[in-house]
């Protein structure tokens, strides 16, 4: 636990890529080979799961510790993290333990079903065996997510360097299907568990937004331009008559689309396809709102299944025949698609289609219709490329159209958490209607530490009221919103709700009679639902 | 009648017509100690420690009116007993007691309980009323011992310098400073900012045993900086000058660095908590000691301290000063003039 400790304290304190991985490497060097295990789970989101909730350990800390319950909340917003706040609230420790973090996670995994005595002796015990960086940890183990800038890039790139494995492979691994409590470290990142299941997905290629213009890409007959969809990126498994449907967060999806099911039957085994899970109907694509109403469900009502249809808008193959296709060129493997998919009739499984242009004017002129489509603009994919792992700069690029803008004032801050415990760092907006200002979006980040540092000064000097951590403001600063489409919502007093919406600039030469009112933002949601 | 006031210029003893750290200029300062916010420019008389003229007289200026006491000394001004007690906080810091007709009121401008070392240690003084700073009053500031935090960064020193990295300590120039130099020195030679350097002068010439440190001139090669310990003032953190370091890794001190979200937000390559104030048991260690039927509770976590203090039966208030809100780097983490960085006078791009 002391080296898992020490790690994430190196971790938290280099905002360096390379300081971080060589923090990573030399743990995997060190470390025990079952806490290897954890901590590549723990980093990639496989979490244990929870047998104590949270508000148990809150109220345990304060009975222990006998804070009042306010003073805890106050400490708590100053410290923006409830494992922090325990951790340091506690007295110190009596004793020491030598127990590795995967004894740790074991015990714990232990307490599940048992009494709430039982619970609760266990975790006073181990407090008082732990230092407070230590008791953090644990604390997160328990509650939370190790949210510390390790992207799974990074945790592959350091595993690769540690072990001298080819990265892709390790990507590959990590992100298939397995059990921390069963895999050794070596069977993990040699990946033989991967080729037993499956399920096992490929690490998705990712582009870079193109900063240039596409003129400097070459000719355009080389590259293959789609429409770029703003849906949920998804990969598609059938392989040994199973069928799978992971998403982009690595996320094993396949019963919330019921859609998708009968491509067990249609698809032949060994196939891998790429595309964008999005609301279709009569093969047109309808809004990302719409497509919300379907997310993260447990269950799906009929009306669900009526109101936002599901369908899968096929970009690429990755496997056919049980073979990896992704190092023949992307020419190839459309050819392979369209042939597998090109003959479907189904309404909702489309090959995302070519847009075809002779020259890069006449794409751009193009992009600019891509909202009435509901896309956001363009994919750009070199035709000779392979499908990479991850972001590779250079072979794909995605050409988006410009978001929405909107001209707001700020009348509510509210501090941030975590790195930004102490600063007035999440704004609430509003337009004008009429005599009145109305919210409209809250949003956060898009601006530099020092801008945050002088909007945190203006709000500690003018805040009006004071609600708990939120400070009424003087509507006096005005901020461009950008966001990426609007819908109508009952929940909002301005009865609609902006998607996406972040704070493109500081709008210093503005004057608040100077934002934009609802009434504008009225007539941009009406033009937009006719394409719905 | 009570025996201080809260004006608008700042602390007022009516019976004895004179302030305490004023923040507006007056007649007659009493002064707990040498950072800005507690002692300013203008005012016609001061008091304070013997330790700290010098100290204000470098900062300020040489044609101050000072008279001093020694801690346990007095005087009488208008019929009111002034004394010193020692503060803690940093060299020549004192606790002000007033004493008229049997009524006994203690302000402690800013104060810790551990030893550092180097300032003479935190000593309770009963009293009938104390004013109470508050900087770290929430539970979850609580330091370890100066001892472990100093082996942190001893070994924090001792890692860097074999990977060619040199180590930067940012500290403020008064207290920090010295406390680092007074605990660090040792087989790492330890290279100081001319503010530091300058301010070293005067407190070794007042008579406290500072051990030796290295004046950085632009003679200092990359290579000697590189296989000590520097330690410069805020004001210089994202300077250019330690950027063109060799390797630099900063290492903020400070009591903030407790705190994950803090550390992160300062973007150090390491963060130890080493504070110059009393922790929260510090704060209620101190208060109950004093006895005092009455706290008032300035700069820091008021409203949460105060209602703690309240809470616990001992009657209390929080009071607005304009304490903690320029010079003190550990003030300065959520506060608004982060910017403003105007306190280290000497020179500071010279290097």
């Amino acid at each position: 636990m002391k080296r898992f400790a020490k790690l994430i304290q190196q971790l938290e304190l280099s905002n360096k890529t390379n300081d971080k991985i060589a923090a990573l490497v030399d743990y995997f060097n060190y470390a025990d080979d079952k806490d290897k295990i954890w901590v590549i789970a723990l980093f990639t989101g496989k979490k244990p799961r929870r047998p104590i909730k949270s508000a148990l350990l809150k109220y345990w800390a304060i009975e222990i510790t006998q804070t009042p319950d306010w003073l805890f909340s106050e400490s708590y917003s100053n410290v923006g993290d409830l494992s922090e706040t325990i951790a340091l609230l506690l007295p110190p420790a009596e004793n020491t333990s030598d127990f590795q973090l995967h004894k740790w996670i074991e015990d714990l995994h232990d307490l599940e079903g048992k009494d709430d005595e039982t619970k609760k002796s266990f975790i006073l015990n181990a407090w008082n065996t732990l230092e407070t960086q230590e008791r953090f940890i644990f604390n997160k183990l328990i509650s939370g997510n190790f949210r510390i800038g390790v992207s799974n890039k990074m945790l592959v790139n350091a595993l690769a360097k540690q072990s001298s494995l080819d990265s892709a492979q390790i990507m590959h691994s990590i992100m298939g299907k397995w059990n921390p409590y069963e895999i050794t470290f070596t069977e993990l990142i040699n990946g033989t568990h991967v080729n037993t299941d499956n399920s096992w997905p490929y690490p998705f290629c990712l582009a870079y937004a193109l900063e240039q213009e596409p003129e400097k890409l070459g000719d355009i007959s080389e590259w293959q331009a789609e429409w770029k969809w703003d849906g949920i990126r998804g990969q598609i498994v059938k392989r040994n008559g199973e069928l799978f449907i992971w998403s982009r967060g690595e996320e094993l999806v396949t019963e919330q689309f019921p859609e998708l099911h009968f491509l067990i039957d249609v698809l032949p085994d060994g196939v891998v396809l790429d595309g964008e899970i999005l609301a279709v109907q009569e093969k047109q694509v309808l809004s990302f709102s719409t497509l919300q109403q379907r997310l993260n469900r447990k269950t799906i009502s009929k009306k669900q299944l009526e109101d936002a249809p599901i369908g899968f808008f096929v970009y690429d193959i990755l496997e056919f025949e049980a073979n990896d296709y992704r190092e023949q060129p992307l020419s190839e493997r459309r050819k392979i698609l369209e042939q597998l998919i090109g003959g479907l009739d189904e309404s909702a499984v489309i090959l995302s289609p070519v847009v075809k242009c002779k020259t890069w004017e006449e794409l751009a002129e193009l992009r600019q219709t891509s909202r009435s489509i509901n896309s956001e603009g363009i994919m750009l994919k070199k035709l000779s490329s392979h499908y990479h792992s991850g972001r590779k700069r250079g072979d794909w690029w995605k050409w988006k159209i410009n978001p929405y803008t909107v001209d707001a004032v700020m009348i509510y801050a509210q501090k941030g958490s975590g790195r930004r415990a102490n600063f007035f760092t999440d704004y609430t907006f509003a337009v004008r209607d009429g005599e009145n200002l109305v919210t409209i979006a809250k949003a956060y980040s898009g601006l530099t530490d020092k801008e945050i540092k002088e909007v945190n000064s203006f709000v500690t000097r003018n805040a009006i009221e004071k609600f708990g951590p939120v400070r009424t403001v003087k509507p006096e600063l005005v901020f461009e919103i950008a966001f990426e489409g609007i819908a109508e919502s009952k929940r909002h007093k301005a009865g609609l709700a902006l998607r996406f919406p972040r704070i493109l600039r500081w709008r210093k030469d503005k004057k608040a009679a100077e934002i934009n009112t609802l009434e504008d933002l009225r007539q941009l949601l009406a033009s937009t639902f006719i394409n719905d | 009648m009570a025996l201080i006031e809260f004006t608008k210029r700042g602390i007022y003893c009516k019976q004895g017509d004179f302030y305490v750290d004023p923040w507006w200029p007056v007649d007659y300062a009493v002064t707990t100690h040498g950072h800005s916010d507690h002692v300013r420019f203008g005012n016609k008389h001061y008091l304070c420690h013997t330790l700290t003229k010098p100290i204000i007289k470098r900062r300020i200026s040489e044609d101050l009116d000072v008279e001093t006491l020694n801690y346990g000394e007095s005087t009488v001004r208008n019929g009111v007993n002034i004394s010193f007690y020692p503060a803690g906080h940093i060299i020549g810091s004192a606790q002000v007691r007033l004493e008229y007709k049997g009524e006994i009121c203690v302000i402690s401008g800013d104060y810790k309980i551990e030893d550092d070392g180097i300032s003479d240690v935190f000593e309770p003084v009963k009293c009938h009323s104390f004013v109470s700073e508050s900087t770290f009053g929430l539970p979850v500031y609580k330091w370890q011992k100066q001892d472990i935090v100093f082996d942190k960064i001893k070994s924090w020193v001792s890692d860097n310098i074999p990977q060619q990295k040199t180590s930067v300590l940012i500290a403020y120039s008064l207290g920090k400073a010295q406390r680092l130099i007074k605990n660090l020195a040792g087989d790492v030679p330890i290279y100081v900012h001319n503010s530091i350097a300058n301010l070293n002068e005067v407190i070794i010439n007042a008579g406290v045993n500072l051990p030796e440190t290295i004046r950085i001139t632009p003679e200092t090669t990359k290579d000697e900086l590189q296989k000590g310990i520097v330690i410069v003032p805020p004001a210089m953190r994202d300077s250019r000058w330690i950027k063109n370091l060799s390797h630099p890794v900063t290492g903020i001190c400070s009591g903030w660095m407790q705190v994950r979200a803090h550390r992160r937000w300062q973007s150090a390559d390491a963060g130890f908590a080493l504070s110059d104030h009393a922790d929260w048991t510090g704060l209620m260690d101190a208060i109950t000691a004093t006895g005092a039927e009455k706290v008032y509770v300035t700069h820091g976590f008021t409203a949460a301290f105060s209602r703690f203090l309240n809470d616990e039966g001992i009657e209390s208030e929080e009071v607005m000063t304009k304490f903690g809100q320029e010079d003190d780097e550990e003030n300065k983490v959520d506060l608004i003039d982060t910017e403003n960085l105007n306190t280290e006078t000497e020179n500071q791009t010279s290097v």
